[in-house]
């Protein structure tokens, strides 16, 4: 019993530099939001109504993803995974509904939302469920999460429809139920992963040696994570306004402009860096934080040119409008599936030690 | 008990069609009604009834055949949970007439919901409707007869499959017509079908 409610209120995992780092950010939002408020009431004439819209949604929605996720977080992490799940179930379920698909398909569809969708957060959590009877090699079961969706899952997919016995349009259906699975399941499954990306080593620069990170936890990395996304996705909103002169491509998003790719791309360099000499809540070096930040940001600017260019191969403005009154969660979370899985890998290719999932036992 | 299966049975039916409910010049009203809808899944009925909101689904009643809710304890229970009118698709004579059943089930009281089709429509498409429309609109006139457009239904359970997924949905209302003074019944059911197809558009 005791074991239950120690694994249910864990709150040790929060460390003074990241809530300073997030009451900064909530406090950034909030003014930002306070700044859109102010503009919807100025003259029609100035600014075009539509961007401010946006950019409204784009803060609200920033934090209402920011405060979950500390909700959760303040729990224990199988409740951060718990709420990605649900966001993962959600996502696909928009995806898929967006997707013209057959009705040989039905019973695949069926096994990639109720089976392979929790089976993936499943594993994610393994190690954690310390009430569950011991598992030999929990490790080995741990490092599933990795490669279930790419391996097993896609084979199956493909498998599953063919064996329905409708031809029509078969590569397209399987190749967009992949997708899909690995966008809206895999790839987002990444971010609440880095909680579980533990121990971690940190580069000693005085010693001039590699030693176990104790100066802060995972919580910080996930949280980094979020709050870079975020920041790259409002500045490149905001480069895109302010200096975007060349459109990357025009038939798939009119609105972003390489001039906010890398002016997003070099400002969050520089707030990466920032972070980590301020409040150092990750275990990278100043340098390394600030390209980690850079490869997020791209990783998100690509990721939500990709699901721009879905959208406009489906004919759909915004994922919300799909189906009347809908908050599309896909067009909110568009910027963390491709930077989630790069950023997990990157960390864990650098700095995982030995008892990290998908790192084997040694 | 009854209580608790429904909240669970509309909280699984919200869940699994997240469906939006839209309506189009047509407000939430506890005044008779006949809602017929298209028909494309098992599941129309139960999430149509779902999603209306509580003090109008007291007083609705769906219009189910006997042949499929009758088979099974399951179904039964189900059925009588949402307070469903069984009507026997197979026996239909003058003295046997379902629309004189189903009004009597009506009473002052109750609404109805229906699918004109008179069976689930294999393609999405909309087929020709049945004539029982008609005869309510003709012996009760002061029935409102609501269009309910269900989009996306057939996706989330089509025909001969017992598992649904969990796809978005929606549910469009509409403006509700009555029967016009001389208007035949192929004009009618006519004018009716368009009524849908209307809201499938809008």
């Amino acid at each position: 019993m005791s074991r239950l409610v120690a694994f249910l209120f864990d709150t040790s995992q929060f460390s003074g530099p990241s809530m300073t780092l997030l009451g900064g950010n909530l406090l950034v939002l909030a003014v930002l939001f306070a700044v859109g408020r102010y503009l919807r009431k100025q003259s029609e004439s100035m600014i075009d109504p539509a961007v401010i819209r946006s950019f409204d949604r784009r803060i609200v929605g920033w934090i209402a993803i920011l405060v979950i996720l500390v909700l959760a977080l303040m729990v224990n992490r199988t409740f951060t995974l718990v709420f990605f799940g649900f966001l993962s179930f959600w996502a696909l379920r928009e995806f898929i509904t967006m997707t013209p698909t057959r009705r040989g398909d039905h019973r695949t569809l069926f096994w990639v939302f109720f089976l392979f969708t929790p089976l993936q957060y499943f594993l994610v959590a393994l190690q954690d469920l310390s009430f569950l009877p011991n598992l030999p090699n929990r490790e080995r079961f741990a490092e599933l999460f990795i490669f279930i969706i790419p391996v097993y899952a896609s084979l199956f997919v493909a498998g599953r429809i063919a064996f329905a016995d409708d031809a029509k349009r078969y590569l397209e259906r399987i190749a967009k139920i992949q997708f899909g699975l690995l966008i809206c399941v895999f790839a987002i499954s990444h971010a609440p992963a880095l909680l579980y990306l533990e121990p971690l080593r940190t580069f000693n620069a005085e010693a001039n040696a590699w030693e176990i990170w104790t100066t802060g936890t995972t919580t910080g990395l996930l949280l980094y994570f979020v709050i870079i996304v975020q920041i790259s996705d409002l500045l490149h909103f905001v480069w895109d306004r302010m200096a975007g002169r060349h459109v990357i491509a025009p038939s798939i998003n009119a609105n972003r402009t390489w001039e906010g790719l890398t002016g997003s791309a070099c400002c969050t360099l520089v707030i990466g860096m920032f972070i980590q000499a301020v409040m150092p809540i990750t275990p990278f070096q100043i340098v390394g934080s600030g390209l980690m930040a850079c490869l997020i940001s791209v990783m998100a600017s690509s990721g939500s040119m990709t699901m721009s260019a879905i959208k406009r191969d489906r004919g759909v403005q915004d994922f919300g409008t799909l189906v009347q009154g809908h908050a599309g969660i896909l067009d909110r979370i568009d910027s963390i599936c491709f930077a989630a899985p790069i950023f997990f890998h990157v960390t864990r290719f650098f700095l995982a030690t030995q008892h990290v999932p998908g790192n084997g036992v040694q | 008990m009854k209580k608790v299966t429904v909240s669970i049975l509309v909280g699984l039916a919200k869940f699994f069609s997240g469906a939006t409910v839209r309506w189009v010049d047509c407000q939430p009203d506890t005044c008779q009604r006949i809602y017929f809808a298209n028909h494309t899944s098992h599941v129309d009925a139960l999430i149509l009834w779902a999603s209306l909101p509580r003090r109008i689904r007291n007083v609705t009643r769906p219009v189910a055949a006997k042949d499929y809710w009758d088979g099974g304890p399951i179904r039964r229970y189900i059925a009588s949970v949402f307070n469903a009118c069984l009507i026997d698709r197979n026996e239909v004579s003058r003295r046997n007439s379902p629309v004189d059943m189903l009004l009597q089930e009506m009473g002052d009281k109750f609404s109805l919901i229906i699918f004109p089709e008179g069976g689930r429509s294999p393609d999405g498409e909309l087929g020709t409707f049945k004539s029982g429309l008609f005869y309510l609109g003709k012996k009760r006139p002061d029935l409102e007869l609501v269009p309910v457009f269900l989009d996306n239904m057939n996706r989330v359970m089509p025909k001969g499959e017992v598992l649904p997924l969990p796809l978005l949905t929606s549910i469009s209302i509409g403006a509700p017509i009555w029967l016009e003074p001389g208007e035949g019944k192929t004009e009618f059911l006519e004018r009716a079908r368009h009524s849908i197809l209307k809201l499938k558009e809008s």
